[in-house]
């Protein structure tokens, strides 16, 4: 870890939250797109068998 | 071939599976080397200190806001010209990314201004116009989801797209324009003397590219999403019928 000195605080704020924004965006996008996939294809199943 | 070929839904999703698990790599790639080595290998900048770390962050998520709402603005274009559906997704699948962006540079540059210029909040014209911005993106994916009918709702999502440009851009030129306010000039120029060190600029654009990246993915697999999900719209509606 690299020494931030008195602004310590202020960059990890800055990191913490972004890592959690991103991620929150990252996670939700994937978890409805397999959603989404598999409701599509059960749907397409249901509807050719 | 003609880049009209992907407003063909299955032509689209046939090449975004393709390339998404390359772009996928790339912005995980770049993200990685430029943030570690901007965060553990640069020094602390004279009039900065430490904090100039931030910029890894600020700068590629800002610039990612304003494009993003650029990308929109051509999808909307396309759609109200053209009536390519997919056009019309590419947007609206845009919109969530953008505004998780604006909020991330909102709050870095709220963050970092606090210690630099003793306050968290100054209604600075480019601070200010990103809010706008902010608020632009959340009343672009309220009406999407507000609207029924899908046609009507892109049409009308189009117009906010073009109304809201002017506010994107404004973003992007505020220092510019006014010339006055909190917010230093820009920190990526193509006239080198007036971006950042050599030492900062690297691992900045490193992570520009990452942020890039990681922006093209995350349209191109909600953009498939949308499709799917209006193909599914589509099934269940034919078998009502």
């Amino acid at each position: 870890m690299p020494d931030l000195g008195k602004y310590g605080a202020t960059i990890l704020t800055a990191y913490s939250a972004t890592i959690i924004l991103v991620v929150a965006m990252v996670v939700l996008s994937v978890v409805r797109a397999r959603k989404v996939k598999r409701q599509l294809a059960e749907l397409e199943a249901r509807r050719n068998g | 071939m003609s880049i009209w070929e992907f407003a063909n839904p299955v032509r689209f999703m046939r090449l975004t599976g393709k390339v998404l698990p390359w772009i996928t790599a790339l912005a995980i790639g770049c993200l990685a080397v430029g943030l570690i080595w901007g965060f553990f290998f640069t020094p602390e900048a004279e009039n900065f200190g430490s904090t100039v770390k931030i910029i890894y962050i600020h700068v590629p998520a800002a610039t990612l806001a304003i494009n993003a709402w650029g990308l929109m603005f051509v999808a909307s274009l396309i759609w109200l010209i053209r009536r390519h559906h997919v056009s019309a997704l590419v947007a609206r699948a845009a919109a969530p990314v953008g505004m998780t962006l604006t909020l991330v540079a909102l709050i870095t540059g709220a963050t970092w201004g606090q210690p630099m210029w003793g306050t968290y909040w100054e209604w600075d014209p480019r601070l200010t116009s990103f809010l706008v911005l902010l608020i632009f993106y959340l009343g672009y994916m309220a009406l999407w989801e507000a609207i029924d009918e899908p046609d009507k709702a892109a049409d009308l999502t189009s117009v906010l797209a073009m109304v809201g440009t002017v506010f994107a851009v404004i973003s992007r030129y505020a220092v510019n324009f006014w010339n006055q306010g909190l917010h230093q000039g820009a920190s990526l120029s193509l006239d080198k003397e007036e971006h950042v060190s050599d030492v900062y600029y690297v691992p900045l654009l490193l992570t520009l590219a990452g942020f890039f990246f990681l922006f093209l993915a995350l349209v191109l697999l909600r953009t498939g999403t949308e499709i799917r999900a209006r193909r599914i719209k589509a099934l269940q509606l034919q078998e009502v019928n």
